[in-house]
């Protein structure tokens, strides 16, 4: 399913920001969590759980769940609560 | 004045950002914490100024546009504002002299810190309660407020096609937003029946404003052909890795699913669904002050009298995480919270604090009526409970499944932290945040009502915490040994 086109402007923009996602570039817009740019790439799947190892994704949005915590800058983080900026390196491989 | 504030505010949603600039203009050193990047809290949560429309960018919805209000004299006011705080232990110790203080240590920018403070108000909000079902945990199955700061402050879509479900004002409102942004929505399921809302009606005319925006959210739905499905719940989540299909089915008054009755699904890429908030009383329970459980407002709350002095001296309470009555009200109890501080602390008299509390107390009655309405619309419906099946997982960090607990049960756990060492539920990173209203209401069932369930042993440090970061430079050389004892 394209999950491409969920960010409301989806139109090229300026002032793009660039963070790697497992080594490669991604472009995001200013003012988003890492969380809200991944989704807006298409990737919802971030970590699997730990004992079934279920495929889990962010939930709360807000810094309460965990669901969304990973590998930012070599250092788990909820990546709901951290706002891109350029240069961030963003994990998903391998898991935590 | 002794210490580093007269009144530590945590917290810096509308009750947070309220008390502090009134604590200020009393004349006492306020200090406010919040773990986010901007004041605001959920409802009155800011845009990001790079995606607002300073720079061109999406309109603010009136929610928004009353939290730039209270920014406004927040950032006017002398109190101090440190964001991106995360508060992990709140302790009392002894101040100079006779008094008591707090001790509040946070982790921020620059590392962790620690404040002191003469007196200390909780405004600590609600967590969003979701009962779960077969598939909650599916990519793309996310919170109902979740979606809201998708929408609202993040403007992204949650998906190409969104089933919103749950219970309470939020899922016309999240409905309505993702059509008005260009997304699809094949279905709103509510808990609620008609004959529920109706009830509210009177409650609702208290604020016409809202209940025009109520109705405005409905009328979009009906010209998108969006069905609203009432008395309704989602019975499973289905998908692979992430979510592809939404079943639902009719419900009983309490919430169980009708044996029997026609499921119906819809093909989803998103599902956004809560089911009412709980409030957050992780301070008040850490520092020990007495709690009572009341439906009504969402779960437990501390023991407060009417301007939220909890039964602990120094210790203030406001906001939903007093109760779930929403933002105007918890704005409202904010201030009173914050004279009641100052004429405990000695800045402003008896009389002159009761002058001041009278109009409010009359407005927060108002705004509570409001609040209490839609507060019942989402309350929890613990029946529904009945049909979780066995093998759906209820403590997502844990992978604990119903199955798991309900043996838990008959081995013998007596409550809700025996249940915890039985079987680590609620023992994971969410520290039971995500799990503890569902898992309380499933040992209800049994143990018969949420009293005896009790409620999950308080600890520090009340956020998860990077431990280097705690520790800094501290060494296992630093460790004092003392001498060993002599043969």
């Amino acid at each position: 399913m394209g999950l491409k086109g969920l960010r409301f402007d989806d139109r090229p923009c300026a002032d793009e920001i660039e963070i790697t996602l497992d080594g490669q570039p991604l472009a995001c817009r200013p003012g988003e969590s890492v969380a809200t740019a991944l989704l807006a790439a298409g990737l919802r799947h971030l970590r699997d759980s730990p004992r079934a190892k279920a495929p889990r994704g962010a939930f709360c949005m807000m810094g309460v769940c965990q669901e969304c915590a990973i590998r930012i800058d070599g250092r788990i983080q909820q990546s709901c609560l951290v706002p891109v900026r350029p240069g961030l390196r963003v994990e998903l491989t391998p898991g935590p | 004045m002794t210490g580093d504030a007269d009144l530590a505010v945590i917290g810096a949603g509308p009750a947070g950002m309220r008390a502090a600039v009134t604590a200020d203009a009393l004349g006492l050193k306020a200090v406010l914490l919040d773990e986010a990047e901007a004041p605001g809290g959920q409802v009155y949560r800011a845009l990001p100024p790079a995606l607002g429309p300073a720079n061109g960018q999406g309109e603010e919805e009136p929610d928004q546009q009353r939290g730039d209000g209270l920014r406004a004299q927040l950032a006017a006011s002398g109190a101090e504002v440190r964001l991106g705080r995360r508060v992990w232990s709140v302790l009392k110790e002894a101040g100079p002299g006779e008094e008591t203080r707090f001790r509040i240590d946070a982790l921020g920018p620059a590392g962790p810190e620690t404040l002191r403070a003469r007196a200390l108000l909780a405004a600590t909000g609600a967590s969003e309660r979701t009962q779960p079902f077969p598939g909650w945990t599916l990519p793309g199955v996310t919170g109902l407020a979740a979606a809201t700061i998708l929408l609202k402050s993040q403007r992204v879509l949650p998906g190409r096609r969104t089933v919103v479900a749950g219970a309470g004002p939020l899922l016309l409102l999240v409905a309505a937003k993702i059509l008005k942004a260009g997304g699809s929505v094949p279905a709103v399921i509510d808990l609620a029946g008609r004959r529920d809302w109706l009830a509210s009606l009177p409650a609702m005319a208290g604020r016409p404003d809202l209940l025009v925006r109520g109705l405005a959210w409905q009328a979009a739905l009906r010209r998108a052909g969006v069905p609203l499905l009432y008395r309704h719940g989602v019975l499973q989540a289905l998908g692979g890795e992430s979510l592809e299909r939404v079943a639902v089915g009719p419900l009983d008054a309490e919430g169980r699913p009708l044996k029997g009755a026609p499921a119906r699904s819809f093909e989803a890429d998103a599902l956004a669904i809560g089911h009412g908030l709980t409030p957050a009383i992780e301070i008040s329970r850490l520092l020990g002050a007495q709690h009572v459980f009341e439906r009504a407002k969402g779960g437990w709350v501390a023991k407060t009298d009417a301007d939220g002095r909890a039964s602990l001296p120094g210790l203030y309470v406001a906001g939903d995480g007093a109760g779930i009555r929403g933002a105007a009200a918890a704005e409202i109890q904010g201030a009173l919270a914050a004279l009641a501080a100052g004429r405990d602390l000695g800045a402003l008299t008896e009389a002159e604090q009761s002058r001041r509390a009278g109009p409010l107390r009359r407005a927060h009655r108002r705004a509570a009526r409001f609040g209490g309405a839609m507060a019942r619309l989402m309350a929890a419906r613990p029946a529904g409970l009945e049909a979780v099946p066995a093998e759906t997982v209820v403590c997502r960090c844990e992978d604990v499944t119903r199955a798991e607990i309900e043996t838990a049960l008959g081995q013998g756990a007596a409550d809700i932290n025996q249940l915890k060492h039985f079987t680590r539920c609620g023992m994971g990173p969410c520290q039971g945040r995500m799990c503890g209203e569902a898992v309380a209401e499933l040992l209800a069932l049994r143990l018969g009502g949420r009293a005896a369930v009790g409620l999950w042993t308080a600890r520090t440090p009340i956020r998860p915490m990077p431990l280097d970061l705690v520790l800094g430079d501290f060494d296992y050389a630093d460790i004092p040994i003392p001498p060993p004892a002599p043969i």
